[in-house]
């Protein structure tokens, strides 16, 4: 298969993800906290496409919904990466010196800190809630991104167009905003649709450990946590929201390939 | 040793600053220990005492550079629920996570390194697409969700493996082996999905260099040009991915010691961080740092020994 056939399969998953946030709760006849309970732990079957769970709830609605959240988890915390972490990694790469070590030396700490261990940390202060999630996580995802930033941000400092920026007088502010961003964006980017895939993981791993988003609002992650209880008699509760999380970090994995293949002009 | 102590020296302040923001972070969380010990109708007399042997009634500076003090000299505390030393715990709960961590290494090597090999080198091949797709579909899959579908099959299902705990190596081997056997399953996946692919990579990058156009050229063997000659220049970037997912081991564990109720560091830790048991969450993210730190001084000073070219530079 093709790099672009690969790709394409990611963009389609990610767009069905993207319809089955936005629309697919609203073509559910079922609500996604309305119990059942004539028929609790249900099979797949006609009425219900994808079973039911302990308390007779429509697994496909809770799925639906939960796409919701992992859509939007994923997508505002790598925007707030995003918002953190390319100042950082311009600012240290452009300037150099003690401000790139001071900041470098800050974002070492946080890598080295265990990244689940963190955003349950920060959950754990701040209370378990959608919000807190997306800053949990947007923290532990911020100093990758001010890496990347940061060793593009060295590249282009170096070449001639920035120089003579400067010797004609541009203050850095410019510089910075107008000649050295735009060039650095491509990798950024890159990583960011990588770190798109990650996001949801975490998110579903917060959710599993009962730090992320909070019962009765379904998320795949805790969905799995509440599966883990009916194994022996209802293993969809298990196969269905897992293969949601598979699916869409795939789609996100598969795309990012793509742009990375495209963007990166050695390839 | 110049270049050990040149890394120690840029390592020392990272450790501090895991040291700070972990403090900073257990004592913004609400809800008090001792009211989680003791309960909300406790003696206020008894709650006070309980603080104030545990320091909890000091400014957090001061509780900061005590802790560190302590720390320097050995003294990680007591836990606040168990009474027991922190410095025991955690140490116990290490030897768990280092056999899960180094059986879920064995088995990504196992299988990443010959199915990178393969792949390179039958580039565009049936091999070559199995395997990366395999990769993919490897780093896509979330790991607990792969340790429940292991449960499921392989111990619900088949009866082969126990679902959950944990048998010390040299007590029982066999029993040992077939406890941890899911567990570094689980982990061992997500970690040959990314060196394959690493392997892969850095394989193709070897073998269009002149040197191996070279040695086919001398009519060497494809075998040994690619196991031999290739393998090993391409294993310098492959051992710094092993050694940086080593490092993020701590990661990788906390859901799966959960699922399979391992008694290792990860569990240790989210189970103090909902006790809100402080000394022990300290002491365990401490000790999470620290390994990180020596797994990625190892990895440079392996590197250094792969690559010549590394030796000097700081």
């Amino acid at each position: 298969m093709t790099r672009d056939g690969r790709s394409a399969i990611g963009l389609v998953l990610v767009v069905l993800l993207v319809l089955a946030a936005v629309a697919g709760p609203w073509l559910s006849p079922y609500a996604p906290d309305q119990a059942d309970f004539l028929a609790t732990l249900a099979p797949p079957s006609w009425s219900h496409l994808l079973g039911t769970d302990d308390l007779g709830r429509d697994v496909l609605t809770r799925i639906l919904v939960g796409a919701r959240v992992s859509l939007l988890v994923g997508v505002a915390s790598v925007g707030g990466a995003l918002l953190a972490g390319v100042p950082v990694g311009l600012a240290a790469g452009y300037f150099g010196g003690t401000v790139d070590m001071v900041l470098m030396r800050c974002m070492d700490i946080l890598l080295a800190f265990p990244g689940i261990l963190l955003a349950l940390g920060i959950t754990a202060v701040l209370g378990a809630s959608l919000a807190n999630t997306i800053l949990a996580i947007a923290v532990i995802n911020f100093p990758t991104l001010a890496r990347v930033a940061r060793g593009q941000a060295l590249l282009v400092r170096r070449l001639d167009y920035v120089k003579a920026k400067r010797a004609l007088g541009f203050d850095n502010g410019t510089i910075l905003l107008r000649c050295v961003l735009p060039n650095i964006l491509s990798p950024v980017l890159v990583q960011a649709s990588l770190l798109l895939a990650s996001s949801i993981i975490t998110e579903s791993y917060l959710s599993f450990l009962g730090l992320g988003v909070q019962p009765p609002a379904p998320t795949w992650g805790n969905m799995l946590r509440d599966a883990i209880s009916f194994l022996d008699q209802a293993t969809w509760l298990a196969w269905f929201p897992g293969a949601a999380i598979f699916l869409t970090v795939l789609g996100f994995n598969l795309f990012g390939d793509g742009l990375r293949d495209r963007l990166d002009p050695r390839g | 040793m110049r270049l050990l102590l040149t890394r120690l020296a840029a390592l020392l302040p990272v450790l501090f600053g895991v040291c700070f923001l972990s403090f900073a972070l257990l004592s913004l969380i609400p809800g008090d220990p001792v009211t989680a010990l003791l309960g909300l109708e406790a003696d206020p007399a008894a709650a006070a005492a309980l603080r104030a042997k545990y320091a909890l009634d000091q400014p957090f500076l001061l509780r900061f550079i005590v802790w560190l003090g302590n720390v320097l000299t050995g003294d990680f505390g007591r836990s606040i629920q168990t009474g027991r030393l922190v410095l025991d715990m955690v140490a116990t709960a290490l030897v768990p996570t280092l056999e899960l961590g180094l059986c879920a290494l064995l088995i990504s090597l196992v299988i990443a390194i010959p199915a990178g090999v393969i792949s390179a080198s039958r580039r565009n091949s049936l091999a070559d697409f199995g395997a990366s797709l395999v990769a993919l579909f490897g780093l896509s899959l979330p790991s607990f969700w792969l340790a429940i579908l292991l449960v499921l099959f392989l111990s619900i299902r088949l009866s082969l493996f126990p679902a959950s705990g944990y048998v010390p190596f040299l007590d029982d081997p066999v029993e040992a082996l077939r406890h941890i056997a899911l567990p570094a399953l689980t982990l061992g996946v997500a970690m040959a999905a990314a060196t394959m692919r690493m392997t892969r990579a850095a394989m193709l990058e070897a073998l269009g260099a002149d040197y191996i156009r070279t040695a086919r050229a001398k009519g060497l063997p494809w075998r040994r040009v690619v196991w031999k000659h290739a393998l090993r220049n391409a294993l310098i970037p492959v051992v710094t991915l092993v050694g940086l997912q080593l490092g993020q081991l701590m990661g990788g564990v906390v859901v799966t010691e959960t699922v399979f109720a391992w008694p290792g560091i990860g569990k240790l830790t989210v189970d103090a961080i909902f006790a809100r048991d402080y000394p022990v969450v300290q002491g365990a993210i401490l000790a999470a740092a620290v390994l990180f730190v020596l797994i990625n001084l190892a990895t440079d000073m392996i590197y250094a020994v792969l690559d010549p070219r590394m030796r000097g530079t700081p």
